[in-house]
Formats: structure tokens, C-alpha cells, sequence
């Protein structure tokens, strides 16, 4: 056990290490794209409309897009990172030693939550910036942004597990988690949505992890803020038991 | 007490290639094993297996007693592995790559760092630990992944090819310094192209072709299975005749190169003497051929 712990600390290091190494590839673009969409959603457009939950717009997709950050760039992290060590093949440094899979998954999900969280902060300053955010339930945000970090870094582990080529690094990001996002009630209110719609918004589990994230800033919700935690810690067991299952099957390492 | 034992192993890749066809095989501890084997032979795939980098499709393995069916955490512990690829993230710097290594088989951060420091000086790269490895030279990625092999002080060290595309000089040294490791009580298992290398380092030498065991003898033994000698003479004028001797058996490759194969039985004394007093003046004369890879080929073709 101590000895796993030991590899465990050295694999999160090295994925640490990576996304400092990086930082142009890594922190610096999504907080350019966010400023890009506080300044054009927030500031030119929004100005023209009118306020949501007693919330100027700007302030509303605030949290969103924070969340939104967070989704993508822990996502990318994992896959990224794990795909490229099975490219170079440096995954076996790790499959020959006797460290567990437990250990492999969270040590590369600690990488994908370190650069998530780090581009949550920076994204989060940028937003107080501009839209003057403030803290109304500290604990949410945090148990919010930690879990939604957790989930979509071990949904990007399964990704870089199934991944054979570079393009199969991008295409769950941009056919699967970029359109549920700009569906996850980031740029509005569910409320606002007919009958019909909003049942059906309800199936995509990023309307949770949005709301519940919102909530902790602003003190508003469209859904329960505990079904969203419970939501998302279904998620992270599944998708762990799924990570563990496909290393100990040796999907797409051992052949 | 055995390092590795290996039992009715078999391997088919998802393509349908049958890699390994149930090879068996023991090497002691302390022994310097050589595995030989033609390219394609199954070398990789039996390494691999040990390592569990492929799975097996049935057959048994053994380190040092453990199973790996039964436990194969607790026999990766006691192997260290150089493979044939480089494996490694190019990106990373020597140093780290090294430590990391040790971080993943439980050494904590200092001890690793007085093991990387040792095999770094040992292998000559200690200047390069802050180099991205992407910068070495092919000989020195080669000895990165030694050190790598080596941090965590394993009991077994397993060797893919160590020394494809290393110069002769550097071969040398290489040679020197698994020799040593081996005296220090370290069991090595080592593959090659090179029966020299498999003359020079080991004492133990077992030949594989299309996924089977041809032979897994001692180097005394395989030698002595040698038991006739091709030698080439070449001649001071043409010859188009030669009158047959017992035993011996000649060829005209052309005009003035004579091939003849005879047992070591027979004396060379004899043969000249034959040769001269058919006016045969014999100017110089070569070794056919390693003798080795003679029996090497003999073996692998049959
Ligand atoms: N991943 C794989 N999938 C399918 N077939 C494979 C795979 N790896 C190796 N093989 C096949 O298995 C056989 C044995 O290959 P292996 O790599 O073990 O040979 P080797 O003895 O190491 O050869 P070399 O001296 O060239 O390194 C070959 O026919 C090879 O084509
Ligand atoms: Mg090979």
C-alpha cells in the first residue's frame, strides 16, 4: 500500500510537472477563450439583455463558463496525457512496474484536476474582472468544481484508454462535450425553456454540474443543488469501476 | 533457486499470428542466460509475457518462484527490464525519467535519487541528467534505459537487443558492465542478433525459432556440438583438380579458392601435405565462417 502511494504521488508529480512544462498549450489558451466569451457574451451582447434571476448576464454565464473550463480542460488533460504516453509508449515504464490501477487512474485524473482546477482559478479571477463575482455558498462551489473535475478526468482516461490515433483524442470533446455544454444552461436559464425542452435538458447530466456551480456563486438554481452532488458521485463510481476494469482487461495497452 | 522458469508457453496475437508455440524454459539465479533467435523468432513476445506487457494465451511463468498468475505485482518487483524500443517520453529529462521509475516500484524520492545517481555515473550519463532525453545520442538513450532497468535493484535483468546500433567501442563497455553486474550476483537474461555477444557474455545459451526452443544448452556443450570446420584456402595458381582425401571433403569455388570441411579429428599438417604433393601451394587461409553461427543457422533452418 505504501508503496503504491509512493508511485501513486510520483505518476501526479509527473503529470503536474507536464502541465507547468506546457503552460502556453496548457493555462494560457482556455483563459484567453474565456475573456473572448465574457467580452462578446457578456459585454456586447449582454448588455442588451435583460436580467435573469436577478442577475445582470454577464454575472450569470459567469459560473458556466468557469464550469465549462473546467469540464474541458480536465477532459483534455487525461486523454491528452495518456494518449501521448501510450504513443511514446512510456506507459509501460508504469505496466512493467508493480504499481496497481487504481494508482495509474488517479494518479493521471489528479493531472487532469490539477490543470481543471488550476484554468478554474485563473478563469475565476477573470471573471471577478469583469463581472464582479461573489461567493454566496463557498462549499458548493468547491464540492461542485471538485467532483465535476473528478468525473470528466476520469471520463477523459477512458478516451485516452480507447484512443489509437490523435484524432480519437478530439472527437468526444468536440461531437459529445462541447454540444451538451452549450446545452447545459451555461448561456441561460433552463426556466426559460417550454415544458418539453426542459424535461429533455434534464437528461444531460452538465445541467447539474452548471446549475449546482451557479448556485454556490449566485445562490440560484433551476434544480435541486443535491441531486447534483448525487449525480455526480454516481458518475465518478461508474467511470472509476469502468477506468479499473478496462486497465485490468488491458484494453488498448496489452496486447 | 531458479529466477525464471518458464513452462509450455504459447502466444496467439489477436492477428492470428501464433508468436510462441509452448517453449519451456529454466534459468538459474546467477546465471547469464542468452536467448538467440532470428528476427521474428518470438523473443519480444516471450519478454513481454514476463513483463506483462503481453498476456499469455496458456503456459506458466515463474520469477523467482512467484507465479504470475498468482501474484504478478510481487514478481514484477524482482525484474528489471531494458527493452528493445525506446520507451520512454522524449520530452522528460534523464534524471526524472530515472527517479520516476524508482517512485513507481515504491523507492521514496531520496532513495531514488542516490540509485539514479549511481547507475547514471556508472553509465556514464551523469552530465546528461538535466538533458531532455529527446537530445541523447542513440547510444546514450540505449544506456538510459539500463539505468532505468536498474534503479529499483532488481533481482532479474532482462535485456531486449541492448546493444543493436551501439558502436564497438561502446559495446565493449556495455559488455564490461553487465559482466560485473552479473558477478555481483545478478541474473541477467539478454537477447541478441550477435553470437558474439552470446560467445562472450553468457554462459548459458538457449536458440529460438518460429516460437519454439531449438536448444537451451550450455555455451561448452553447443560448441562442442561442432564437430567438423569449413576452411577457405586460396591458392597461388589455378587448381581444376583435386584428388580426394578421407574425411575430408573439398570444393573449387573458383580458379584459386579452394572451400574444404573436415573434422577436428584430422590434423591441418595432414591436408597441406596432401595438397602439396598434388602441386598445391596453398598462399593463405580463413575461418569459413563463426563457428557459432554455423550451428546457429544449422539449427534455426531445421
Ligand atoms: N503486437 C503484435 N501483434 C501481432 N503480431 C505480433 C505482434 N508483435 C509481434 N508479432 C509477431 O510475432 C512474431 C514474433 O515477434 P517478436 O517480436 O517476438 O520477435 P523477435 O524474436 O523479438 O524478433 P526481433 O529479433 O526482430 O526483435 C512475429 O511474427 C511478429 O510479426
Ligand atoms: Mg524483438
Amino acid at each position: 500500500m505504501k508503496d503504491a502511494l509512493i508511485a501513486l504521488s510520483c505518476i501526479s508529480r509527473k503529470e503536474t510537472t507536464r502541465i507547468f512544462r506546457i503552460w502556453i498549450q496548457t493555462l494560457v489558451p482556455p483563459v484567453i477563450t474565456m475573456t473572448l466569451y465574457f467580452i462578446i457574451f457578456g459585454r456586447l451582447i449582454g448588455s442588451q439583455l435583460r436580467d435573469i434571476g436577478g442577475y445582470n448576464y454577464m454575472a450569470f454565464i459567469a459560473p458556466g463558463l468557469i464550469m465549462m473550463s473546467i469540464i474541458t480542460n480536465s477532459y483534455t488533460n487525461t486523454v491528452s496525457s495518456f494518449f501521448s504516453a501510450k504513443f511514446q509508449r512510456n506507459v509501460e515504464e508504469l505496466l512493467v512496474s508493480p504499481t496497481p490501477d487504481w494508482a495509474i487512474v488517479l494518479g493521471y485524473v489528479s493531472g487532469g484536476m490539477v490543470r481543471g482546477l488550476c484554468v478554474g482559478v485563473l478563469v475565476t479571477v477573470v471573471s471577478i474582472f469583469f463581472a464582479g463575482l461573489s461567493v454566496y455558498n463557498l462549499f458548493f462551489i468547491v464540492i461542485f468544481g471538485l467532483l465535476t473535475s473528478f468525473v470528466f478526468s476520469l471520463a477523459g482516461m477512458i478516451n485516452g484508454i480507447f484512443a489509437k490515433k490523435f484524432d480519437d483524442v478530439s472527437i468526444i470533446p468536440t461531437f459529445v462535450i462541447t454540444p451538451l455544454t452549450y446545452l447545459g444552461g451555461v448561456f441561460y436559464s433552463i426556466s426559460l425553456l417550454p415544458d418539453f425542452w426542459r424535461t429533455v435538458s434534464k437528461i444531460n447530466p452538465i445541467i447539474y454540474m452548471v446549475d449546482g456551480f451557479r448556485y454556490g456563486f449566485l445562490g440560484i438554481h433551476d434544480i435541486s443543488v443535491y441531486g447534483g452532488v448525487s449525480i455526480l458521485v454516481v458518475f465518478a463510481v461508474i467511470l472509476f469501476g469502468a477506468n479499473l476494469y478496462l486497465l485490468k482487461k488491458g484494453v488498448g495497452i496489452r496486447s | 533457486m531458479d529466477a525464471l522458469t518458464i513452462g509450455g508457453l504459447t502466444k496467439q496475437y489477436r492477428s492470428g499470428v501464433q508468436a510462441l508455440n509452448g517453449i519451456s524454459l529454466c534459468v538459474k539465479e546467477g546465471d547469464f542466460y542468452g536467448l538467440l533467435g532470428p528476427n521474428g523468432a518470438g523473443k519480444t513476445t516471450t519478454i513481454g509475457i514476463i513483463t506483462s506487457l503481453i498476456t499469455k494465451t496458456s503456459g506458466t511463468v515463474k520469477i523467482f518462484g512467484i507465479d504470475i498468475d498468482d501474484d504478478f505485482p510481487a514478481a514484477k518487483k524482482l525484474i528489471g527490464v531494458v527493452p528493445q524500443e525506446y520507451n520512454f517520453s522524449i520530452f522528460e529529462k534523464v534524471i526524472d525519467i530515472v527517479c520516476q521509475q524508482a517512485g513507481y516500484y515504491g523507492m521514496s524520492r531520496a532513495e531514488a535519487l542516490v540509485s539514479a545517481e549511481k547507475y547514471l555515473r556508472r553509465l556514464g550519463l551523469w552530465d546528461k541528467r538535466q538533458v531532455a532525453a529527446r537530445e541523447l545520442s542513440g547510444g546514450m538513450k540505449r544506456r538510459l534505459m539500463i539505468a532505468r532497468g536498474l534503479v529499483h535493484e532488481p533481482r532479474l535483468l532482462i535485456l531486449d537487443e541492448p546493444t543493436a546500433g551501439v558502436d564497438v567501442e561502446l559495446r565493449r563497455g556495455m559488455w564490461d558492465f553487465l559482466e560485473k553486474l552479473n558477478g555481483d550476483g545478478r541474473t541477467i537474461i539478454l537477447t541478441t542478433h550477435y553470437l558474439e555477444e552470446a560467445e562472450q557474455l553468457c554462459e548459458r545459451i538457449a536458440i529460438i525459432a518460429h516460437g519454439e526452443i531449438v536448444i537451451d544448452t550450455g555455451k561448452r556443450e553447443l560448441l562442442r556440438r561442432l564437430d567438423t570446420e569449413t576452411f577457405v584456402l586460396d591458392t597461388r595458381a589455378p587448381v581444376h583438380t583435386i584428388r580426394p582425401l578421407d574425411l575430408v571433403s573439398f570444393t573449387i569455388v573458383d580458379e584459386t579458392t579452394i572451400e574444404l570441411t573436415m573434422p577436428h579429428t584430422l590434423s591441418l599438417n595432414t591436408i597441406f601435405a596432401h595438397l602439396a604433393e598434388h602441386g598445391i601451394i596453398v598462399e593463405s587461409m580463413r575461418n569459413k565462417t563463426n563457428r557459432l553461427e554455423e550451428l546457429f543457422m544449422e539449427l534455426v533452418e531445421a
